[in-house]
């Protein structure tokens, strides 16, 4: 059996927190420079243009593309053959994650209790996701996750009459609702199914998905395109300024969901949506 | 996009030749705080006690930054959502402040009161963080330092590139903006 010390866990995650919060992905920058060449209202062409030289900035100077450095989001991908030595995975994890923050000098921005509001001063806890998989690989997924575009996400219990429509209907809101709130252009991840807790963490998994890559199958594409459309005609633009870039992508992931349930769960993302993949 | 350039401290007669829709270049002293420095001056205000800065004729902008690399004079600093804000604006802006920075839409009392007060709200671009940097020439910690990203800050800033949303005169910048844009169901059928 594969045996791996945490301490390379640790280290990866230190580099990787940096790497999202430094480094556009190239799927998002290219979205950007499209949507660019496409919009019509001058100040969203202006804010667009400021996006993207921003980005070439936060890459030359290996600076955050942006001062809310987030809540670090971590997938972990564990293959049962491996076996993990040295320590706790979850402690080797976060202490990636308050490494990265202070080296990197990115901002911290956890308070330990919801009500008592005091800094934690090194950006823990991370979130974790844990699931096991075959193989005796570990897959790390790092996604810094903004305040701004997470406050104004949302979740529903619809009804399974409401179909299509209804799903349609409650993603248009949310958008709408959250307006120049969460930094258009925005991605838009939509869980479908499961159960209440499952939606929403299939909403926020249908953000990793790289921009431009439709959903597998057909009929979800096609409803991600409808969504888009419908989207980019509500006008908010870029920044809210008016226009027609409010949204750059619409990601739908789905899951079994029970005889009575049509669970519905929208993760709003803001323009700067970082995620770094590394296997070990 | 009419382009305006404004040096803080600000008179009413600086505020009411800006609307909404313009491109506005700041230059000068700004000041920052968010969500727990404005928890704090609200309290001061509450006790009729002295704030730590005098906002007379100034800016607020809302942000949080990232903490300066060395040799930077601050690291990323763009706006957070000033919606959380709302409730503590309108006494602010009855002290003197005349604008704040930030990025989303404001309640109603904030709109009100930059018109009772003639103040302007003004929006830089959100996640834009490491250009608005750019322009920012100086800072120093000026009141909670305990705060941390969040402590209020002095900024010296060049140029610093905002949008004028809500003006002294009633107009909002989002709600006109997506008016322009937005296509009706019937308008594309049309077409």
């Amino acid at each position: 059996m594969r045996e791996l010390d945490v301490a390379v866990l640790t280290t990866a995650i230190a580099e990787m927190v940096m790497d999202a919060n430094y480094n556009l992905g190239l799927d998002v920058y290219q979205a950007l420079e499209d949507a660019l060449s496409k919009e019509q209202s001058p100040s969203g062409r202006h804010v667009l243009a400021q996006l993207v030289k921003n980005a070439d900035i936060a890459k030359t100077e290996q600076v955050p593309m942006c001062q809310d450095t987030g809540f670090a989001v971590i997938y972990v991908e564990l293959g049962q053959d491996i076996h993990l030595v040295g320590g706790d995975v979850s402690e080797a994890i976060q202490a990636g994650v308050r490494q990265g923050y202070q080296q990197g000098y990115l901002r911290n921005s956890i308070v330990a209790d919801p009500l008592r509001r005091v800094n934690t001063n090194d950006n823990t806890p991370a979130v974790i996701h844990f699931t096991v998989v075959t193989g005796e690989q570990v897959k790390l997924i790092v996604a810094p996750k903004g305040g701004g575009s997470e406050n104004v996400s949302a979740i529903k219990m619809l009804k399974p009459a409401d179909g299509v429509a209804g799903v349609m209907d409650f993603v248009v809101e949310t958008v709408q609702k959250a307006g120049s709130n969460p930094c258009p252009p925005m991605i838009i991840g939509v869980g479908i199914g499961g159960t209440f807790e499952k939606v929403t963490a299939v909403a926020k998994q249908a953000l990793l998905r790289e921009l431009g890559q439709p959903h597998a199958d057909e009929f979800y594409a096609e409803l991600e395109q409808k969504l888009l459309h419908r989207i980019n005609q509500l006008g908010i633009g870029p920044q809210g300024f008016g226009g027609n870039t409010t949204a750059l992508a619409v990601h739908i992931e789905t899951f079994a969901t029970h005889i009575a349930s049509l669970p519905v769960a929208v993760n709003i993302n803001c323009h700067a949506a970082r995620h770094f993949e590394r296997i070990l | 996009m009419t382009k305006k350039y404004i040096t803080t401290p600000l008179l009413d007669e600086d505020v009411v030749t800006l609307k909404a829709g313009d491109q506005v270049f700041i230059t000068g002293v700004i000041y920052t705080a968010r969500d727990a420095a404005h928890q704090k001056l609200a309290e001061l205000l509450a006790a009729g006690q002295p704030l730590p800065i005098d906002i007379a004729g100034q800016i607020i902008y809302y942000v949080g930054p990232a903490p300066a690399k060395p040799g930077q004079v601050i690291g990323s600093a763009g706006p957070t959502t000033s919606g959380r804000m709302d409730i503590y604006t309108p006494a602010l802006l009855a002290l003197g402040l005349k604008g704040c920075i930030g990025k989303g839409a404001r309640n109603q009392s904030v709109k009100d009161a930059l018109i009772k007060y003639k103040g302007v709200y003004l929006a830089a671009t959100g996640g834009a963080a490491a250009l608005l940097a750019q322009t920012i020439r100086k800072a120093e910690v000026v009141a909670y330092p305990e705060l941390g990203a969040e402590a209020i800050y002095r900024l010296e800033v060049e140029n610093f590139p905002v949008m004028a949303v809500n003006d002294a005169f009633g107009n909002d910048l989002y709600i006109e903006g997506q008016h322009q844009y937005a296509v009706r169901e019937t308008e594309e059928n049309e077409c």
